[in-house]
């Protein structure tokens, strides 16, 4: 089997509004920063994988077909991932199953979203006929998922507030977060705006500009890499329905199966011990301790503990979000590929100021939808 | 292109709706269901015995975002299935199939797509697939575009207006729906008398600008058909997708196809985002019913044939060239 390796990784600097560039300049920002990284030019890229949540976000359609040029595909397959909020983690996973498969040898994968150009809100609240239509946009639906897992666990209120901290001070350590809030507290957060109860506006994540891009390749690409690659030790997609009767919404089957696919490709056992650092998709403060559960980093209706403790955090025993996650940038698109990124960034001890020292294995995580398509990879120094 | 341990794919069974051009009565998991069940009947497959699902759609023609989440119901995705989704015609969920299925751990998928061009303007919808800086403010529709292709061509003498008069009379407008199983080795030998083997299958792009383009050549096809093996023998038939007389033309010569192949004329109704998955489909078709030894497929998608995927289909397993 060909082994997949992370040999190039570039970011933007994420922002509310980039009106410096256009689309295309900012997906070619993130792309030259990649190339730059794995010293290659645009030349040696053999096909690109792009992918970005709905075209409504920007108001292009299948966008990939006008950055084709900027992306230096002209003559190359180019395809377009979508999955929802997993699209980010999807697109990489794509990408990389094209190595595996042997049909590429070095594949540029970028994801993006330019929130700016549109407006998500109402794209997430569109009127389909004989279905209520839902006015809230992604906060009015998760926060009904929030509040069963409150009843469920019994978990204190300072929980979300701990979160939304802990994720800022992580964001004054990474030069590409969105959000740097210098004075952020838990009495900032606990006195910002109620928007969706209990998700205040502090514990909600930014709308963002940004996208993100990496270059993936084969063993002997990995050989002659000028730094030291990340390995895809496992990865792993799982869906389900949006809604059925039954369903648990707050911990839902796709993410357990996915979360357990990927560990046993990667051979984790105890996930808690072996991943040194994960990055997780969490963009409302809730979701880290409903997630650590889901993923099986902690036994049902604990997953909280682990937060309040302050495991979670920069130097605690499994830190969370170092960059400072979603919490922090959203560039929808490409929030999913920022986790899988960061995570890569990581085993390569490439993340500055936010390194976790000495990480050796580390978890990638995407969700999207109703909490239904997940994406997962778990990424390592050494060659599996 | 051979992927892991030389692994061989297949396709084993492929149903469309029969497209209309206007379906009022039903939304996409209405669409999608009933081909994927029929499909998967075809192929004697279980939902649970499918290793991976890949869809293409696109939000732009349904009108909403998140088309493909309300599509999904139709597999009926419990327990929690692998699955994926490009926002393209289903051409290229079924390239992403294959590439799955060369992974080596699932034998494996299915794939579909589905398309309601009826709820809007076509031509005016895929103008918002333009540079939305230089090109789509111009307020130019995909007609126009192509009749821009046209004219090319006429300058260029390889087609007289009378070849290209039908670009006046505008694409069809249709919906519809499509499925197609996919297999590997000897699940696919086990799944079909007679499989269809995907001896090739390759993609490529163009620069998006029309002015960095020869309009009267398609160097994406040629290059995709390159890298599918499409030259090393003559297809016994092969399946277009060409919306405009003289989009075939141009495809035509670029795959090199003479009229010692047969050529399937475009149908009547021909649903965008379906469209390329059914000329793989009903190629793929001819081989498992034993009407062809070897055939040829071709999907479009983009202003003026800018992206272009050819697949190679045969009866044989092994390579007779």
């Amino acid at each position: 089997m060909n082994r997949c390796a992370i040999v190039g990784i570039g970011q933007t600097h994420h922002k509310a509004k980039r009106q410096d560039v256009s689309i295309a300049g900012l997906v070619r920002e993130a792309a030259s920063r990649a190339l730059a990284d794995a010293e290659m030019a645009w030349k040696d890229i053999d096909a690109v994988v792009l992918g970005k949540a709905p075209d409504m976000f920007e108001g292009v359609m299948m966008p990939e077909l006008y950055l084709a040029d900027a992306l230096g595909a002209a003559g190359k397959p180019m395809l377009r991932v979508h999955t929802a909020g997993s699209v980010g983690g999807s697109t990489a996973i794509v990408a990389a199953q094209t190595v595996i498969a042997g049909v590429h040898r070095r594949v540029l994968t970028v994801a993006f979203e330019k929130q700016s150009e549109s407006d998500a809100m109402w794209a997430l609240s569109p009127k389909i006929p004989f279905q209520p239509q839902l006015t809230a946009g992604a906060g009015g639906y998760f926060a009904p998922l929030v509040r069963a897992y409150i009843r469920r666990s019994g978990a204190p209120e300072e929980v979300g507030i701990a979160v939304a901290v802990k994720d800022r001070l992580h964001a004054l350590k990474n030069p590409y977060a969105h959000l740097r809030l210098e004075n952020i507290d838990a009495a900032m957060v606990r006195d910002s705006p109620m928007l969706w109860d209990p998700i205040r506006y502090l514990e909600t994540c930014p709308s963002s500009d940004g996208a993100c891009a990496m270059v993936l390749t084969d063993d002997e690409g990995a050989r002659r890499a000028p730094r030291p690659p990340a390995w895809v030790h496992g990865l792993a997609t799982r869906s389900e329905p949006v809604v059925f009767a039954g369903r648990d919404q707050v911990d839902p089957r796709a993410g357990r199966d996915c979360a357990r696919d990927v560990f046993d490709q990667a051979r984790v056992t105890d996930p808690r011990r072996e991943i040194d650092v994960a990055e997780i998709y969490v963009p409302f403060s809730w979701f880290e301790p409903m997630w650590i559960e889901n993923l099986g980093f902690a036994p049902r209706g604990e997953g909280w503990r682990l937060t309040l403790d302050g495991a979670t955090a920069l130097g605690g025993a499994l830190p969370i979000n170092p960059s400072g996650g979603v919490l922090s940038s959203n560039p929808i698109g490409a929030s999913g590929m920022l986790r899988f990124a960061e995570a890569a960034m990581q085993v390569r001890d490439q993340a500055g100021e936010h390194q976790v020292p000495g990480a050796r294995r580390a978890l990638g995580h995407a969700y999207g939808g109703g909490s239904q398509f997940f994406a997962m990879w778990v990424v390592g120094r050494e060659r599996p | 292109m051979s992927g892991i341990a030389g692994r061989d794919i297949a396709i084993v069974a492929f149903v469309e709706l029969p497209p209309v051009s206007r379906d009022t009565e039903r939304e996409e998991v209405e669409l999608v269901q009933p081909v994927v069940s029929e499909a998967l009947a075809r192929a004697g497959l279980e939902r649970r015995d499918v290793g991976f699902v890949c869809s293409g759609s696109c939000d732009y023609l349904l009108g909403r975002p998140f088309s493909f989440v309300a599509a999904l119901d139709g597999v009926a995705p419990w327990p929690p299935i692998l699955e994926s989704h490009v926002e393209m015609d289903g051409a290229w969920a079924l390239y992403e199939a294959w590439v799955r299925l060369l992974c080596g751990d699932v034998d494996t998928a299915l794939v579909y797509a589905y398309g309601k061009s009826s709820l809007g303007d076509l031509p005016r919808v895929l103008a918002q697939q333009l540079d939305p800086y230089t090109l789509a403010p111009l307020g130019v529709d995909a007609d126009a575009i192509a009749g821009l292709q046209a004219r090319a061509l006429c300058d260029a003498g390889r087609a007289t207006e009378r070849d290209v008069a039908k670009v006046a009379e505008g694409r069809r407008v249709s919906d519809g729906a499509a499925a197609v199983v996919l297999a590997a080795g000897a699940t696919a030998e086990r799944l079909a008398k007679r499989p269809a083997w995907i001896r090739g299958i390759d993609h490529r792009i163009e620069p998006h600008q029309l002015g960095a383009r020869d309009l009267t050549r398609s160097s994406s096809t040629r290059l995709a058909a390159e890298h599918a093996g499409a030259f090393a023998r003559r297809p016994d038939v092969a399946f277009l997708h060409a919306g405009f007389p003289h989009e075939e033309i141009i495809l035509r010569d670029a795959l090199a196809i003479d009229d010692a192949v047969t050529r399937v004329p475009s149908p009547r109704a021909d649903p965008m985002i379906v469209a390329g998955l059914t000329r793989i489909g009903h190629a793929a078709a001819t081989v498992l019913d034993g009407g062809a030894d070897r055939a040829l497929a071709h999907a479009t998608s983009g202003p003026c044939l800018q992206q272009n995927l050819v697949c190679v289909l045969d009866a044989s397993r092994e390579a007779t060239s």
